[in-house]
This record gives C-alpha cells, structure tokens and sequence, in this order.
C-alpha cells in the first residue's frame, strides 16, 4: 500500500526520513585539499523521489555515498529517522545498510561470480547466518524470483551478469536492492551507462516502485530529462544546495 | 552465508589460486611419502637389529672374559626373577680372515663370535639369516651335502631377486671338487718337482709319524675331499659382493676353508690361527653386521683362544645373551641386572642401546627432513599470500559491493579466510590423498623411474632391500594436512585484513 496515502502531508514536513544537517566533506590528495561538500543541509521525507542534480565535481554522489554512510562526512550530520548514524558503530551501520537502505549505481555493481537470482540474494545472504539462510531458503528465493519478475527478468534468473544487457544488469541491481525490503532506495547515476529508452525503462520502474509502494528514492543524476522525473530536484553547486525544489510539490500518477 | 558462497564460487572460478595450492599440495604428498618411507626404513632397522641381537646383552667388560658362564646365568636369573626365557653364552673376539681367492689372499677383520648353537637360537633369531633351510631349522656346524638357497629367501617378491645360481654347488660336493683340483695341482707339482731335482725317499712322510704335526702341508694328513674343520657361519658381505645390478658374486662358498688369525687370551696376547670350513652364510642385510660377523662353536673358539680349563670343563665367556619372556619390560631388567652386578666388570645393555646412535640417526633424519619439508610448505604459504593479495586488489570492487550491501569488515575479511581454508583443505586433502597413493605404489614408480632412467632408483646392492619398506602412521598425515591448513590460513590472514579495511567508497571507485 503506498505510504503517500496513509500519511497525511503534514506528517510528511514534520519526520524527514533521511536528513544532512551542515554537511561537510573534504578529500585530501597529497597536500592539495578538495571540499567537495561546504555545508550541505537536506531534507528527504518518506514516500519523496527527488534527484539530486549538478555538474561533474559537484559533490552530488559524495552525498549520496555519506546518506548511505558508505562515507562519515567530516562536519555535520547524517540522520536518519531523527537518529544520528553518520557516528553511529560500524556495525550499526553496516545493519542499516543492509536492512532500511537499497543502493543501485551507474556501473550496476553486481558480483560477477554469482547469478543473477544469486546477486539478488546477496543481501539476505549478508543478513543471515548459514544456518539462518538454509532454514528460510525457500521464502527467500521465491522473493528473489519474485523481484526479477517484477523487474521483467524472470527469464534470465540464472544468467551471470556478463550475459546481461546493461539495462538488465540495472534492472537485476534494482532487484538486489529492494530484496531486504529497504525504506529508502538511493541511485547513484542509475542511467549514466544506459542508452536514453533503457535509461527511461530503469526510471519508470523507479517511479513506479515510488508510487506503488511508497518507497523513498534518493537519485544523483546529471541528466535534466532524468532528474525531471522526480518530485524534486535539488541543484548542488560547487558543494552546496543551490535549490531544493518545492517539497510538497507532487506528481500523481 | 555470503562467505560460503563466494568461497566456492571463488574455488571454482580462481584456477590461479588453485595453482598456488599445488605447491602445499606437493610439499604435504612428499611429507607423508617421507615419513612414510623412514617409519619403514626405522621398522625395519629395529626388526633387523633385533633379530640379530638378543633383547639384551650382559657382558665382561675384559676381552678375556669372565669364568663360569653357568654360575652367572644362575646369579642373572636370580635378580630378574622370572622375567627371563632363556640365556646363551658367547664369547667374542675381533679375529682376521683370510681366504684363498685365485692366486691371491684376500683378508678381512671380523668379530669372531662362539655360540653356543642350540641356545644361541633361543634368544636371536639368527638362524632366520642362514642359507641352509635345515640351518634355519637348527644350526649345525657341519657341512651340508647341498641344497643351499639360490634364491634369497628373505626376498619380498623372490621372482625379482637375482638368483645365485652358484650356491647350488656349494655344500660337500664343492668341497669334493675344490679338493681334486687341489689334489691334482699337487700331482703336477710333484711331477715338475721330480722331474727338476729327482725322486724323494717316498716313505718319509709314512715312516715319520711327526711330520704333520712338524709342519707338512695339512692336504697330507687330512683329506679335505672327505673331512671338514669346524665349521663357520660367515657374514654374507664377507663372503661375497654385489654388482649394480644385485648380482652377488661368491668368494667363498659354504663348503670353502678359511684361515682365521685371533689373539689369545694368554698375556701379552699372541696371535693364533687356525682353518674353519664355511658350512653356511649370514645375511641379515644389516650391511654392519654382514661384513663382520662370523660364528664358530662355543667351545671351539674357548679352547683356541685358552678360554677352556681342560681339567674342569669349565669356560669362560665375553658376553651372555639374554631373551626376556614376551612382553616384558626389557629396561626393566636391564636395570635389575645393574643393579645386581659390578658395572666395572659388566655392562648391562638392551639391543637399542646397541644400536642406539644408528636408530637415533634415523630419527634425526626424520625430523630434519621434516623441518625441511615444512618449509617447503611455508614457502608455498607465501605463494598463497601474494596469489591472495593480487585477488584482493582483483576483487576491490567486489567488496566494495558487499560493503555496500550491509557486510561488515570482519565479514568481508572471513570470504578471504574462508577461501584461504578452502584452498587449504583441497590443497592438504589432494596432497593427502596424493602422498597415500604414491606410497602405496611407491615400489612400480621406483620401478617406473628405473626404467625410465636405465638405472636403479633403490639399488639393492645399497640399502639390502628388495623393496621400498613403508609404514603409514595415521597420525602422521593428519599432522601433516593440519599444518598445511594452518599455513594456508595464516597466509590469507594478511590479504583477508586488507580486505575487510578497504574504504567501500574508494572500493566502489575502483576499476
């Protein structure tokens, strides 16, 4: 059931999902100092789909990557649920990204290795023990086999990734990351390597897995048709929010 | 869960790391070869040494020995109590030999030793080393017509073992036919010497009843064709050689007469000589005692040296030969028996304390060979690290992923330990199972080799075996395989910390 319909629009300004509060990030190669982020304050709230745009250098997937704590920002905070975590124990974010977090990237980052049922099984097999994962194999492959289908792969199950088609790789990435049932799906140029009919396959199931489920999804892209897909979209510049867009501007499909 | 399928898939997947492993693979299947080969090497040493010695050894530390053996064995029995079987005097003595080969003497130094035959069968199993089945029954020291072995009936597989085709002569009628001849050259000679210097008074020798005992050639007096010296066992090495190709080639044969020289007992010692008939050949195969021991009476050897006061009938003796009962406790009594007696005029010893820096040479062998080995494998383990490595960097991306997907650092660090353990046990398991099956058909690989090189991989003429000797100890290769293991896990520990540190960002950038 789609959350937009069972939370009222003003619960929707008061518990942002994810938030960057003063957000600052600077990478040090030798002796020169890069301040990708000066400051970044950001506001994602449940059921949203914003994109976050700019230039090359921007700091856009810098972002994305301390909203996934994949990265702890070097001032500021990251919270999520009204939770500091970008200090929270590793493992606790490591428990957070597996569990509330999906991430999809512009490369698909699939393990080549394994099949494509396999990488969407990749999380649960991250979350579960052996015993754990033997005892509910069952229930977790039907879901897995499940998420292909609906993705549109439910024939290529078994193929590994280099047998794949690009837009079947993202699509199989997409799959991976909604396979623990994320709250917030975060999409690092998900259509960067995609031609533009795929690139706009990848963003309607985006969309739909939004409307349909209510599943947040935070996008970096540099592509304006793209980012216009989203509720909003928010422009950094040179390591700060120029606009945010309107928050509760929405768009029903 | 993540780690068990990758590990696998990594398995499958990684023939390079696969390759790294064969070299632990080879260095465990030769160290379970190794020590295999050397358990049997050291078992069959032990059986050998102690099938030629008694399970210990009481003896005089005077070369003239001590008086009365019967006095001492009822003195031993006393103070081991019944843990005794049975005892046999000997007496021993270091003596020269010298035999007749062709035109020239060929002499050697021996250890004489007198036995006394009946008992001395008691407490060592010598006579499971003679030539002559009737002497392996029950020694005697006289003659055999024939029917000495011509094939070595210690041989494992006696369709391998080259036959000595001569040995079918030796006995009596090789005896009969080295004394013809013998008697024929002395006709000759006596024909060339009457035709030189003219007819001798041919009664002399006949009319004269000292002449024998005044120094004329023995041949007059006593007929070799039909009368024998005392008899004498020869060390095998002694009387013969082996060629490369495990011929052995006869000097002497049973049936033959040889000159012994030893010491008297007398003071100072003056040498004595005297001729012995070989009447059999020892082969223990233990080269030391082969190309040194020869055995004659008891009694006879006692009278020779001056050891026998003719008025008692009462002998004296260097050593007594004592067999426990089965399952005794042999230091036991050796420590009975020290304490029972002088130990500055007897020591008491056990047959591994006899051998005891042999047994222990081969023990430090082992181990040294096993420390070697082991670095073998240690340095495959750093093959491991650096194969490990690569695949680390190979794989940046790949954690980066998992990192991505929720997996922790330990996490990502136990794939990589994991696939170390893996490695480890396909690598120790294949060298196992490898190191067994080379073992077991260790003797048509040496075969094969030989072949293969026109030239003996084992020669029999070295190590007196037919075949490669080899015991698998079931803990041995379990050792083995465990350290193996161990070394392939701690060779992955270091790729496998590298790995679970990696930054997920800088991973997830990678290329």
């Amino acid at each position: 059931m789609p959350l937009t319909e069972v939370l009222p629009m003003s619960s929707l300004a008061t518990a942002p999902l994810i938030e960057a509060r003063d957000v600052r990030k600077t990478y040090r190669k030798a002796s020169v100092a890069l301040n990708v982020l000066r400051g970044v304050d950001l506001c994602v709230y449940e059921g949203e789909m914003i994109s976050i745009v700019g230039q090359s250098g921007s700091g856009k997937s810098t972002l994305l990557h301390l909203l996934g704590t994949l990265d702890a920002p070097d001032e500021g905070q990251i919270l999520y649920r009204g939770q500091r975590v970008d200090n929270a124990p590793r493992s606790a974010r490591d428990r957070l990204r597996n569990a509330e977090l999906g991430m999809i990237f512009q490369a698909y980052h699939l393990l080549p290795e394994l099949t494509a049922l396999e990488n969407v099984l990749a999380p649960a097999m991250v979350r579960h023990g052996v015993f754990a994962y033997w005892s509910r194999r069952q229930a977790l492959r039907a879901r897995a086999t499940e998420l292909l289908e609906r993705v549109g792969l439910g024939s290529r199950m078994l193929h590994k990734p280099r047998e794949l088609s690009g837009g079947e790789m993202q699509r199989t990435a997409i799959a991976r990351a909604l396979m623990n049932e994320p709250r917030l799906l975060l999409a690092d140029e998900p259509t960067g390597n995609l031609d533009r009919s795929t690139g706009e396959g990848v963003i309607e199931l985006l969309r739909g897995l939004n409307l349909d489920d209510g599943l947040t999804v935070v996008m970096v892209t540099h592509d304006a048709a793209i980012a216009a897909a989203a509720d909003r979209q928010v422009t950094l510049v040179e390591g700060r929010v120029e606009t945010t867009g309107t928050p509760d501007r929405r768009r029903q499909a | 869960m993540y780690q068990l399928v990758l590990c696998l898939r990594y398995l499958r997947t990684r023939w390079i790391a696969l390759a790294s492993i064969i070299s632990v693979t080879l260095g465990v299947a030769t160290l379970v070869v190794v020590n295999a080969v050397m358990a049997g090497f050291r078992h069959e040493m032990q059986d050998r040494i102690h099938g030629v010695l008694s399970d210990l050894v009481f003896e005089s530390q005077s070369l003239d020995g001590a008086a009365d053996p019967d006095a001492h064995m009822a003195k031993i029995s006393e103070a081991a109590g019944g843990l005794i079987a049975s005892m046999s005097p000997t007496a021993q003595v270091p003596a020269m030999l010298s035999f007749k080969n062709g035109s020239h003497h060929i002499t050697r130094q021996i250890m004489l030793i007198g036995i006394d035959a009946k008992s001395y069968s008691e407490v060592s199993d010598v006579g499971r080393y003679l030539q002559h089945p009737n002497n392996r029954e029950s020694l005697d020291f006289a003659l055999r017509e024939s029917g000495y072995d011509t094939i070595d009936h210690q041989a494992e597989d006696p369709s391998k073992a080259k036959p000595r085709t001569r040995m079918a002569l030796a006995g009596w009628e090789h005896r009969r036919r080295v004394a013809e001849v013998a008697r024929r050259q002395a006709e000759r000679m006596a024909i060339l010497r009457e035709q030189s210097i003219g007819p001798q008074p041919a009664t002399e020798t006949a009319k004269n009843p000292f002449a024998a005992a005044a120094g004329e050639p023995e041949g007059q007096t006593f007929d070799a064709a039909v009368e024998q010296h005392d008899g004498l066992v020869l060390g095998m090495s002694l009387a013969a050689f082996r060629d490369a190709e495990g011929q052995d080639h006869f000097w002497v044969m049973p049936g033959d007469d040889v000159e012994i020289t030893y010491p008297t007992a007398a003071r100072p010692p003056k040498p004595g000589s005297s001729y012995f008939t070989v009447v059999d050949l020892y082969e223990s195969k233990m080269s030391d005692y082969d190309s040194s021991f020869a055995f004659v009476p008891l009694v006879k050897l006692q009278k020779l040296r001056g050891m026998y006061d003719p008025l008692t009938g009462v002998g004296r003796f260097n050593s007594i030969q004592i067999r426990c009962k089965p399952g005794v406790d042999i230091d036991e009594v050796r420590e009975r028996l020290r304490a029972a007696f002088d130990p500055r005029l007897y020591a008491v010893s056990t047959w591994r304390d006899k051998q005891g820096p042999l047994l222990a040479a081969v023990q430090m062998e082992t181990a040294v060979l096993n420390v070697l080995l082991f670095m073998i494998i240690a340095v495959a383990g750093f093959g491991i690290l650096a194969i490990f490595y690569m695949i680390v960097v190979e794989k940046t991306r790949d954690i980066g992923i998992l990192k991505s997907l929720g997996a922790s650092g330990l996490g990502v660090a136990g794939v990589f330990l994991g696939y170390g353990l893996t490695l480890g046990i396909v690598g120790a398991g294949a060298g196992v199972a490898g190191g067994l099956l080379f073992v077991r058909n260790i003797n048509q690989i040496a075969d094969f080799i030989s072949w293969l090189q026109g030239q003996e991989v084992f020669p029999p003429d070295v190590y007196f075996f037919q075949r490669i000797p080899t015991i698998v100890d079931p803990w041995t290769p379990a050792l083995v395989a465990l350290g193996a293991l161990m070394i392939a896990v701690l060779a992955s520990v270091a790729p496998a910390i590298r790995a679970g540190r990696l930054h997920p960002v800088v991973a997830l950038r990678s290329e």
